[in-house]
């Protein structure tokens, strides 16, 4: 709770900053405004008042993007097309479809990888380089080879998803199986415990703080390609979609308000993870 | 259908040398440690081949890696252009930016915990979220050039850059900073001769990540608008003619360039952080 007074100054700093920019970026069409229709030049005050709620602003006020996100979507009906929670559902439930498959395969491959040695040594450099590799990129065109291939909707976003969240749960699941060291692993041969018993009993309990750690990691960059998988398709629906549609038709506070949506949405995983997590750990006697 | 067959028996035969090489005393060799990922990437080519030549597939869903190729050697003019553009123009410049930006901060709040408490969580919460979303925006602001992708690369480096420098900071232990107390050196030799040297390797690891996301900010930010010319641009222009070879041989291109970019600043970390027990052999 002692960290509670510097976050907030942070933030309150950050948006009396964001005003400032608001007001330095916005008053440019305001002096433009009033070149045109021949007025004087405005005073200080006036611009400032001008620049808090234009319409089509450059950089949108604060307050200005919490009236749309709450207009949008406490004020609407949620099956409403212009509503941001019919948006974001659209993209969470890609987002949580891509992110299962991802973690169960990920977490699959890891397993083989750490019984297999013929595996680790030939999947696992690739499965390491394959996080330097920019995989967003290839986004679009799944999205329209599964299109040709009649996959429409969900799927080809949840498969963008997937393939963003395996690999780190394939990096840090082997990581995590492997964590138990050798006093720990001959203890349990002195038990005579099955290679199946070691594996239930020691590996997956020890392994589960990396398993969290990499969900974390997995289910930002889910959200991520959800998003990015929602930009080729043309802006039908979703919170990419909305990004998409505000940039092609300056609408900026509509940007803005689904960008927070997807932030609130990312960081509302982020924290139910973190809570689970927290939950799991005790139980397990692992949070100290 | 020989194709299918003949990628099949590649895959297995491939396969199982890997499970006699790892099983060999090759294995614990440099060599056999290359030779097995190798021989396993080879392999999924050859099977991609014959699967895609054998089962007919159109070259629109999924084009072989042969004619991947013959596109890359084709268009090299094309592929280096945008290469220059998306990737050194964009992605190195606000890579550059973002992170020299990020160190700075994190040297300037250090003096203050006050700032670091509350900057941290921000940083911690801000590096989660989808920044890519911030691209529209970006190109809005800055214009389709390069300009709006560098900026979109630097606030994606910043905040995982800003948070690993500051915990980087923190890395020297009380004994090191008395020694350093009983030197009588000021504030800023402290830093220069015992803080930064010691929070290479979190600098390095930030500096690692950033590369990776740098490439990504680029090329997405370019799906929002861009001039002619640009990686992310060919690739969704490439899919409006269905010319997925591009598309392909621009992905090769990508991931040669993230992972050469990743080998570089982990080849620089190696020679500078020598010391570092992770780099040790």
């Amino acid at each position: 709770m002692r960290n509670i007074v510097p976050i907030l100054t942070v933030v309150a700093a950050i948006v009396i900053l964001w005003y400032g920019a608001a007001v330095k970026l916005n008053s440019a069409w305001v002096y433009d405004q009033a070149t045109r229709a021949g007025a004087k030049v405005p005073s200080f005050s006036q611009v400032v008042t001008e620049t808090m709620n234009q319409e089509r602003p450059v950089l949108p006020t604060p307050h200005q993007v919490t009236a749309e996100l709450w207009k949008s979507t406490v004020g609407m009906a949620i099956t409403s097309k212009r509503s941001l929670v019919y948006h974001g559902w659209v993209t969470l439930s890609a987002t949580l479809l891509g992110f299962a498959i991802g973690t169960g395969l990920g977490v699959l491959l890891a397993v083989g990888i750490i019984h297999n040695r013929a595996m680790d040594m030939s999947v696992m450099p690739w499965a390491i380089a394959s996080q330097t590799i920019p995989i967003l990129a290839i986004a679009p065109m799944i999205i329209v080879v599964l299109n040709s291939l009649g996959l429409q909707g969900l799927v080809p976003k949840a498969i963008i998803s997937a393939y963003l969240s395996f690999f780190p749960v394939v990096v840090g699941m082997v990581k995590g199986l492997r964590s138990p060291d050798q006093m720990q692993l001959d203890l349990l041969k002195t038990y005579n415990a099955s290679a199946a018993a070691a594996f239930w009993k020691l590996r997956v309990p020890s392994s589960m703080p990396y398993l969290f750690a990499s969900l974390k990691v997995g289910i930002a960059a889910s959200l991520v390609g959800a998003i990015v998988g929602e930009l080729p398709t043309g802006a039908v629906a979703g919170l990419g979609a909305r990004l998409l549609s505000g940039s092609y038709y300056g609408q900026t506070v509509q940007i803005w308000a689904a960008l927070f949506a997807a932030a609130i949405v990312a960081a509302g995983m982020v924290i139910l993870i973190g809570v689970i997590e927290k939950g799991t750990l005790k139980r397990m006697g692992m949070v100290r | 259908m020989s194709w299918v067959i003949v990628a099949l028996a590649a895959w297995i035969g491939g396969w199982y040398l890997n499970i006699r090489l790892s099983h060999a005393a090759v294995a614990r060799t440099r060599a056999g440690q290359l030779a097995v990922p190798v021989i396993f990437g080879l392999t999924i080519l050859i099977l991609w081949e014959g699967l895609v030549r054998g089962l007919n597939v159109s070259p629109v869903i999924l084009p072989p890696p042969s004619a991947v190729l013959a596109r890359i050697g084709s268009s090299l003019p094309t592929l280096g252009a945008d290469f220059w553009q998306t990737a050194v123009k964009g992605a190195l410049t606000g890579y550059v930016l973002g992170c020299g930006a990020a160190v700075l901060t994190a040297i300037a709040i250090d003096r203050s915990p006050f700032l670091q408490k509350g900057l941290l969580p921000v940083g911690n919460f801000v590096a989660a979220l989808p920044i890519v979303g911030i691209a529209p925006i970006m190109v809005m602001w800055f214009g389709f050039d390069w300009q709006s992708k560098a900026a979109v690369v630097v606030i994606m480096v910043f905040f995982p850059m800003l948070v690993n420098t500051v915990a980087g900071l923190k890395a020297t232990d009380a004994m090191q900073r008395d020694l350093m107390a009983t030197y009588s050196a000021s504030y800023w030799q402290t830093l220069a001769k015992l803080r930064l040297p010691a929070a290479m390797p979190f600098l390095f690891n930030g500096l690692k990540i950033s590369s990776t996301l740098a490439l990504i900010g680029a090329i997405v930010a370019e799906f929002f608008g861009s001039p002619i010319v640009g990686m992310g641009f060919r690739i969704n222009a490439s899919i409006g003619q269905l010319a997925l070879d591009m598309i392909w041989a621009e992905i090769a291109v990508a991931a040669l360039a993230g992972s050469a970019f990743y080998g570089l600043v982990a080849l620089i970390e190696r020679r500078m952080t020598f010391w570092h027990p992770s780099q040790r052999r």
